[in-house]
């Protein structure tokens, strides 16, 4: 206020990072409905979320009363949850690793002029674009139990003998594979495009400095792409944990959790017994052990976009 | 010398391209063969190496169209996401341009923290929600109705797109503005007049996003509609194109492809963009 009548000249255009009166007031205005809409259905939900999980609400009626920790302690005992808490960790770690590791080799080769790139990267992107329970449904009938083509492929190679053959969605161990799978498929192209917009972020003046001086493709990528590289990785990291430890449409269409419970992860396990099974309180229980890698992933985030904006 | 090492290097990134092109592409190869195939010619279990299943050894069929189109439900739940996927976006639009201008120019340094206060909400994931979210809705009476899509889908769509709004906002020089606030509009006018026409680029990217998002939605959709009529595509599909036990696997596929190809060309065009919202910050 005081500084704007200090400076009469700038009331028609004030000077940059000094807002008048009135102008805070507009600011206010416009930017509330959005606020007020993302805490009635976002924070307050959140809450609802963890008080839920303290009660013994069930799908039936709109009544609960609150059972303290008793959800969280008959939840860890159970196996099936232990289960699906290890299948998380396994799914998300692995696929996620692919993810980065093959989304770096992938960008670096896009990086290169070729025939057919506008083509290329159309065809790639697909799997992240079209709606993942309808591209799943595809590889549903890929992995199916009378009908795999993969299944066909590896009989005409030999690898199946007469007699042997994949139940890819009805064990274990297949299952975790075939949904691991899916779902790198599904996030590779993502991984990719950031991280390609990462390496073209480089300037050529850094890469031409750093081959005056005698860097070899080794201690180039050591010293210049990968430190050059963090932020943007850590960027594509972190949305991927987040979309793969929450997710639950590749294991809930693949599989449904079966065989027997043995391929459940925390959010399709939190689904079965919080809104198909109808026990409220339980559920939420579930869904809440997704927080905490939430969290370090939110705080990682807020890290990396402070470093991000200091340099 | 150097030029047989070189001829192997563009062989090995000619190969890799191709095998993960073919990785990326293959189910979308196989809903197509599968959705124009015969019955006899696609019902032939994988034990019989004679017969090859990646092409067609009978004559392709529009049989499985004819169906998708005439005999099941498929047309209702394209008609009700695309009218969910309107007002969803139309509900975005009037909170996120707003929201998005204000945290550019009007909020000064505590905006920038609410800013990313707004893009973390982005990562509350819907598996968390879902649960509560079942109870609201069915406290104000909205089971198995698309207005709770309607209401609750902008909880995904608003976050990102006032950030990406907020992001275009910031990149348009302030001039803009200043120009015609000196011969004497007043900031809104300012905003409606000269704002508003430069942004349909960045407005645009804004609805085709949250277009694409409420197509993609499978979670909320399938806790909160029970009814085959009122379903969107992405949950109808998997969930009611089943006759009982019975995969009909040609008109499936046929409803993944149709519905999956038009979003990935669009998709494509606006790719750049989502980037640079998904990596603002990260990338100068």
């Amino acid at each position: 206020m005081a500084d704007t009548t200090a400076v009469p000249v700038a009331v028609a255009a004030p000077a940059r990072g000094q807002l008048r009166r009135s102008e805070r007031v507009l600011g206010t205005l416009m930017l509330a409905p959005a606020l007020v809409y993302i805490v009635l259905l976002v924070a307050l939900p959140f809450l609802l979320a963890v008080v839920l999980s303290l009660t013994n609400s069930s799908a039936g009626s709109l009544e609960f009363s609150f059972v303290g920790l008793d959800n969280f302690r008959s939840v860890i005992g159970s196996p099936v949850f232990r289960r699906a808490l290890r299948n998380t960790f396994v799914f998300t770690f692995v696929s996620q690793a692919s993810v980065i590791v093959l989304g770096n080799f992938l960008a670096r080769a896009l990086m290169r002029k070729f025939r057919g790139k506008a083509v290329a990267r159309f065809l790639i992107l697909m799997p992240w674009a079209a709606p993942i329970s309808l591209a799943t449904l595809g590889w549903l009938w890929i992995f199916d139990s009378t009908f795999s083509v993969i299944n066909w492929l590896l009989k005409v190679v030999g690898w199946l003998g007469p007699g042997q053959w994949y139940y890819w969605l009805g064990d274990p161990t297949l299952g975790m594979v075939a949904i691991i799978t899916v779902h790198v498929w599904r996030m590779l192209p993502f991984s990719t495009v950031i991280l390609l917009a990462g390496l073209t972020s480089i300037p050529a003046e850094v890469h031409e400095a750093a081959d005056i001086d005698g860097a070899g493709p080794v201690a180039k990528t050591l010293h210049v792409t990968i430190p050059m590289m963090l932020p943007i990785l850590t960027v594509a990291l972190l949305f991927g944990v987040v979309f793969t430890f929450t997710d639950m449409s590749v294991v809930y269409l693949l599989t449904r959790g079966g065989p027997f419970n043995s391929t459940h992860v925390l959010a399709s396990l939190a689904f079965q017994d919080g809104v198909l099974g109808g026990d409220v309180g339980r559920g939420a229980a579930i869904a809440i052990f997704l927080l905490p890698v939430l969290l370090v992933m939110a705080v990682l985030t807020l890290r990396v976009s402070r470093r991000a904006e200091v340099l | 010398m150097r030029r047989p090492p070189r001829i192997a290097a563009a062989v090995g990134h000619r190969l890799l391209i191709l095998a993960y092109t073919a990785f990326a592409v293959f189910p979308f190869y196989w809903m197509a063969i599968t959705a124009f195939k015969q019955n006899s010619d696609l019902y032939v279990g994988a034990t019989n190496v004679e017969h090859n299943p990646f092409v067609f050894n009978q004559a392709p069929t529009l049989d499985h169209l004819r169906t998708l189109f005439g005999q099941t439900l498929y047309p209702t739940w394209l008609f009700n996401t695309l009218l969910i996927g309107v007002l969803v976006v139309a509900i975005t639009l009037l909170l996120a341009v707003p929201a998005g201008y204000s945290l550019a120019r009007l909020t000064g340094r505590w905006g920038e923290r609410l800013s990313i206060g707004v893009f973390l909400t982005y990562l509350v994931p819907s598996t968390l929600l879902f649960i509560p979210f079942s109870r609201l809705v069915a406290i104000i009476g909205l089971q198995n109705s698309i207005w709770s899509l309607v209401l609750i889908y902008p909880t995904f769509t608003v976050p990102f797109c006032t950030w990406l709004l907020m992001g275009f906002f910031k990149s348009l020089p302030r001039e803009v503005e200043e120009s015609a606030m000196v011969d004497g509009c007043s900031r809104a006018g300012a905003i409606w007049r000269m704002v508003l026409p430069l942004s349909i680029p960045g407005i645009l990217t804004v609805v085709i996003f949250a277009l694409t998002l409420v197509i993609q939605e499978f979670v909320y959709s399938l806790t909160f509609i029970s009814s085959v009529q009122r379903m969107t595509v992405s949950v109808g599909v998997p969930v009611a194109l089943v006759r009982g036990d019975v995969y009909y696997w040609g008109s499936l596929m046929a409803a993944c492809l149709i519905t999956s190809v038009p979003i990935a060309i669009v998709y494509n065009f606006f790719l750049d963009r989502f980037i640079a919202g998904f990596t603002v910050g990260a990338v100068k």
